[in-house]
């Protein structure tokens, strides 16, 4: 019964094991999205005339009906290829989504335009008459379906410019993108009177030498596979770029596929380094700044913190343009960007989501989804894998680069001469264009400066943890313009930890400055006085820091003055000014569930399993009964194969007894002395000890003394430990313990005192016999007691047991040596096969036996007769 | 030899189930084995080597890095730290699965099992005195390691401020010893797991070695599942992912998130795990 239970749970565990697998390996795949490879041919051009086809991808939507939809641009150097999972994730989701090779990538014709309303963005609007000739569409009138666009970098900036050129866009999510082209690849970090705060300035600055190269080059010349090259992986498209199908002709080499007139004015300005005005005239065509108060739509931001092409301002100006038309706007900061960063897909994702679904699924309304402001930060390390865990803090409204409020930190530091050296070299590495990944992530940006280069003020070591959110601002005094009049610095604030670690470079930005020192100037009032804007970050810095503000004159990204000079650099203000952001909060979150509902759980289940398998015993107390030692009736048990080896046994001894349990090898009196002593449980039939019914640990059995199937002591305790310590784990009181009549009966004389390991057989077995004697129990049961010992010790053992009885105590011997029994017992229980032969005096066992035979016989032959074996 | 009058069926004279095996008898048992004994000396030696090693060892690793093995030298509580960290993946797993496995498997090799339970011991007391027993020892080995190392740490290295990993912070010594207290008592949950699948393992086996390995072995499978990184969120779950969140405690804000997960997996498994001990040991027919 017990082997089929046992069989049963493991064909139960197999059986779900089974079902998980096939469940696993069968589960339905989500069936293949309706996806439609399409050319959408489209006419743009200043005059409307040229005639352009575009490599398209419509998902449409999943579940059917009248969906809303999603334009998904691709980044610079990518194609429609680049966007297509997030595109199907966003088909999964109920959206019609049209990806597609923008003009110049891919393959779709036409050169780049770098996002100009007269072409790029005038596909888009084409795009959008297409969608709207979907049957799958939802459209708000006739020919304007229901629409948002998403992308990042390239692709974020035509979703702001499309938003303002065409009023059918509803949402738009646009990521690490820019708000001033001319101002990425010139910026300058001066705060300057005339100009409202932040990207959109007058005046340019240093030429992002390095990123615009790179920017420029991934729009070059055709591949034969540029599918799947991204935007974000710069080493990915520097190779992706190497190979060509075929040679290529002068223009082509010269310009890839960029439009004449904007090669010409890249291979302009990166030759000089400096902005023509024509050059800016025309990046800022192709960037938000040029359509000021007509993005009116729900807007959401995410810029990357990781990012020295379009560092956080851009995301600021934009935010800033979009609010002030009075549409929902919300900027989030994430891990990520140009420079690397985690990257955070899956929450961009969401968030993307979250965004659309409730600016075009729900037709808006209150209850926007997510913060106005929201950050990511570093949550520590995740306990498990000892990975960095990603928090995001939240705040209701965007405060700005200012922050909401201000903090200060006093800088000291004397003035410093600081060199340009000449032609720009070596210079301060800071981040390295498109190889962002690999200087490490997170906050160990490490700046590694050239001696002589740079200008440091520190402040005092920080009384108090300080998080800075915002862009930073300190106002430095420059002298010595030399000839140009001019002066290129590179600021940057570290967060020093002192000891033995190097400074950090949060996100490794810094903020280049282009100030004119003119010579007169430099005379008269000692120089000039610039406010500098320091990068836009989000970062901590602990008790015990020091903050650190370094101005160098080289930094290898940048484009920097080729002839050499001397600068001396001194603090105009002491006063480091910080924003802060004291709203952000990081959601609190609250233990899982399960942390207290597991434990819980396991509770009831653990109870469970210790009540179901209760076995109710009744102690029945049998009156009659209970002056007879031991009373068996009906005692059965199987081995686990099923064979009895014991079989409906029923015997009883009396008082003052001994009792020999008398049968071959194998004949169950071992087990059945075990169910005699609760170690294992009848599978029927029952055993009453002085009329209790014995059950595993019945207290009656503290009445009885056994010696069953060999000795069992700790070996490394000497023998009187043992008996000492099995006493004491009766429970009883040591003076009923008896224990110098026990030791004298064991016989061990001075070995008594070593470790029971070093014993032999026989000592072993003696010293084992005496612990059933301890305490003179009432019932003592013996298994095969002599086993081991020499003639004299049998015949000792003998007269002990003997004398035992004498005092109205009852012992049960077990022996398959029948002179043993015939010598030592007065009554005999016969077993064979684990049935009961015979029961009775050995006297009246002999006697019948001798009536039968008509001879006086030995028990021996009494047994043999009776078992059946005559051989 | 004298004369009794025996009761109806009452027990002996004197005997109680309540007072069977107690606790200062099971101690003593154990205490004097050679296994116990040997296992002590290890972990109180341990941090003695350590230092040893740190101090014969002059080579220097990369000047800034900032583990914990980098900074196991700058005071004792970096120290005892560091000699936490290399010995919790597995020589304190292997003492806590001795002192837990091979309690009761060890009196079934000895036969002594038997008599204990013939004399007679209730099942489930027997089981509950061996289990606080072994859990006292386990704990006594989880704690004595870093008491030692802190000590040998003192002694070596002097008695400092904390120096954090990674960030390199700086932590007052008397800020830090709460800490300290943290990381062993959440040492000691964590260890909760190993200790119960050792003991369900022990009452299920006459072999003290097959439950003492069959623990080692579930840590080692768990720790190789571990590193399935496609098992994402599921390895949350298992028995051994959370065992260093007690790093957790050291780092500069105090973080109980982790660590109050791993102790809710810990108390989840070991609460079930004993629970099927109690009952397999109830039901078991005692044939060693």
């Amino acid at each position: 019964m017990k082997f089929a239970g046992r069989h049963r749970v493991v064909v139960l565990l197999v059986v779900l094991a089974l079902v998980g697998v096939a469940a696993w390996a069968l589960w339905p795949a989500p069936p293949p999205l309706d996806r439609l490879d399409t050319e959408i041919a489209v006419v743009d051009g200043p005059d409307d005339d040229q005639n352009v086809v575009l490599d398209a991808t419509y998902f449409a939507p999943d579940g059917g009906g009248k969906a809303p939809a999603v334009l998904l641009a691709h980044g610079f150097g990518g194609s429609k290829q680049s966007v297509r999972e997030p595109a199907e994730r966003l088909a999964r989701e109920g959206y019609a989504v049209l990806t597609w090779s923008a003009r110049g990538f891919g393959r779709s014709t036409g050169e780049i335009a770098l996002n100009s309303p007269d072409y790029e963005v005038k596909d888009v609007k084409q795009l959008l008459d297409w969608l709207a000739e979907r049957p799958e569409v939802r459209l708000d009138a006739a020919g304007d379906p229901r629409v948002g666009i998403a992308g990042g970098s390239y692709g974020g900036a035509i979703a702001l410019l499309a938003a303002a050129y065409d009023q059918r866009i509803d949402a738009i999510v646009p990521q690490i993108t820019w708000h001033d082209l001319s101002d990425a690849l010139f910026p300058n970090a001066v705060v300057d009177d005339d100009v409202e705060d932040g990207v959109g300035k007058a005046r340019t600055g240093v030429f992002k030498r390095m990123w615009a190269g790179l920017f420029f080059s991934r729009g070059g010349a055709p591949t034969g596979a540029q599918d799947g090259a991204d935007e974000r992986s710069g080493l990915a498209a520097l190779g992706g770029s190497a190979r060509s199908p075929r040679p290529l002709n002068e223009q082509e080499a010269a310009c890839g596929r960029f439009l004449p007139e904007i090669c010409a004015m890249y291979q302009s300005v990166a030759t000089t380094g400096e902005a023509t005005p024509e050059a800016v005239e025309r990046l800022r065509r192709s960037s938000p700044v040029s359509v000021p108060g007509r993005i009116k739509i729900p807007t959401l931001l995410l810029q990357g913190q990781r990012d020295s092409l379009f560092p956080l301002d851009h995301a600021d100006a934009n935010a800033r343009a979009v609010a002030a038309t009075g549409a929902p706007v919300q900027v989030a900061w994430f891990d990520g960007g140009h420079d690397g960063g985690d990257g955070e897909i899956d929450w961009t994702h969401d968030r993307t989501l979250a965004w659309f679904d409730h600016w075009l699924k729900r037709d808006g309304g209150s209850g926007i989804p997510g913060s106005g402001f929201e950050v990511t930060r570093d949550g520590g390390r995740d306990p498990g894998t000892r990975r960095p865990v990603l928090l995001h803090a939240g705040a209701d409204g965007y405060p700005g680069l200012g922050g909401s409020g201000q903090s200060t930190v006093l800088l000291s530091g004397p003035d410093q001469n600081v060199a340009s050296p000449p032609g720009g070299s070596p210079a301060v590495v800071s981040s390295v264009p498109g190889f962002g990944g690999l200087l490490g992530n997170g906050n160990l940006s490490v700046s590694v400066d050239v001696p002589g280069q740079s200008a440091s003020f520190d402040s005092a070591p920080l009384t108090g943890p300080l998080q800075v959110t915002g862009s930073p601002t300190i106002s430095v005094r420059v002298h010595g313009g030399g000839e140009t009049g001019e002066v290129t610095l590179f600021a940057k604030l570290q967060d020093v930890a002192g000891g033995t670690q190097p400074p950090t470079l949060p996100e490794g930005l810094v903020s280049p400055v282009k100030i004119s020192v003119p010579a007169e100037k430099d005379e008269e009032d000692g120089g000039t006085t610039v406010t500098i804007r320091l990068p836009a970050i989000d970062h901590r810095f602990d008790a015990g820091h020091r903050l650190r503000v370094t101005l160098s004159t080289t930094d290898l990204g940048y484009a920097m003055p080729a002839t050499p000079s001397v600068h001396r650099i001194g603090l105009a203000s002491q006063t480091l000014t910080l924003p802060t952001v004291a709203a952000l909060r990081t959601p609190a979150a609250g233990p899982a569930w399960w942390t207290w509902a597991l434990p819980a759980a396991a509770l009831v289940l653990a109870a469970g399993i210790l009540l179901a398998g209760r076995r109710r015993t009744q102690d029945i107390v049998d009156p009659a009964s209970a002056e007879v030692p031991l009373r068996i009736s009906g005692l059965t048990k199987a081995y686990r194969n099923g064979e009895l080896a014991v079989d409906d046994l029923s015997f009883r001894v009396e008082r003052g007894q001994v009792l020999g349990l008398l049968g071959p090898n194998g004949a169950g009196k071992t087990t059945t002395m075990r169910m005699l002593l609760g170690l294992i449980h009848p599978d029927a039939g029952e055993i009453h000890v002085f009329g209790r019914r014995v059950t595993p640990g019945a207290p009656v059995l503290s009445r009885l003394g056994s010696f069953v199937e060999g000795p069992g002591f700790l070996p490394h305790l000497s023998g009187r430990a043992n008996l000492e310590l099995y006493w004491r784990a009766t429970g009883r009181p040591a003076g009923d313990a008896r224990m110098a009549e026990a030791l004298e009966i064991a016989g061990l004389g001075a070995a008594l005192d070593r470790a029971v390991r070093t014993y032999s057989q026989g000592m072993r077995q003696r010293l084992a016999i005496a612990q059933a004697m301890l305490g003179l129990p009432d019932l003592l049961v013996l298994d095969e007691p002599t086993n081991g010992l020499d003639p004299p010790q049998i015949r000792e053992m003998r007269r002990v047991l003997i004398r035992y009885a004498e005092g109205g105590r009852t012992v049960i011997v077990s022996s398959h040596l029948l002179a043993e029994v015939e010598q030592t017992c007065d009554h005999v229980v016969v077993m064979h096969r684990g049935r009961l032969v015979t029961t009775g005096p050995v006297s009246d066992l002999l006697a019948g036996a001798a009536k039968d035979n008509g001879s006086t016989r030995r028990l021996e032959d009494v047994f043999l007769t009776l078992i059946g074996d005559h051989s | 030899m004298t004369e009794r009058t025996e009761t109806h069926g009452s027990p002996a004279p004197g005997y109680a189930a309540r007072h069977t095996l107690p606790l200062s008898v099971e101690i003593v048992r154990q205490f004097r084995r050679r296994r116990t004994l040997v296992m002590f000396g290890l972990l109180l030696a341990l941090p003695w080597v350590l230092v040893i090693a740190f101090k014969v060892g002059t080579g220097t690793t990369g000047q800034n890095t900032l583990r914990l093995s980098d900074l196991a030298t700058e005071s004792a509580l970096n120290f005892a730290a560091f000699a936490l960290s290399v010995s919790v993946g597995f020589l304190l797993v292997v003492a806590v699965g001795l002192f837990c496995g091979d309690t009761v498997a060890s009196e079934a090799s000895w036969s002594s099992l038997r008599y204990l339970l013939a004399a007679p011991v209730p099942r489930s007391r027997l089981l509950r005195q061996k289990l606080i027993v072994a859990l006292g020892y386990s704990a006594a080995a989880v704690i004595s390691l870093p008491l030692m190392a802190l000590l040998a740490g003192t002694v070596a290295f002097g008695w400092d401020d904390i120096q954090v990993p990674i960030t390199g912070e700086i932590i007052p010594a008397a800020a830090a010893l709460p800490r300290f207290g943290i990381v062993i008592g959440y040492a000691l949950v964590s260890q909760l797991v190993v200790a119960s699948v050792a003991f369900l393992l022990s009452t299920t086996t006459d072999s003290p070695l097959g439950a003492v390995g069959g623990a080692v072995g579930l840590v080692i499978v768990s720790n190789i599942l571990q590193a399935v990184e496609a098992l994402g969120v599921l390895r949350e779950f298992l028995p051994t992912f959370w065992n260093s969140a007690w790093l957790d405690a050291l780092a500069p804000e105090l973080e109980w998130g982790g660590m109050l997960k791993g102790a809710s997996v810990s108390v989840t498994y070991s609460v079930i795990l004993l629970a099927l001990a109690f009952r397999r040991f109830r039901r078991k027919d005692i044939v060693s």
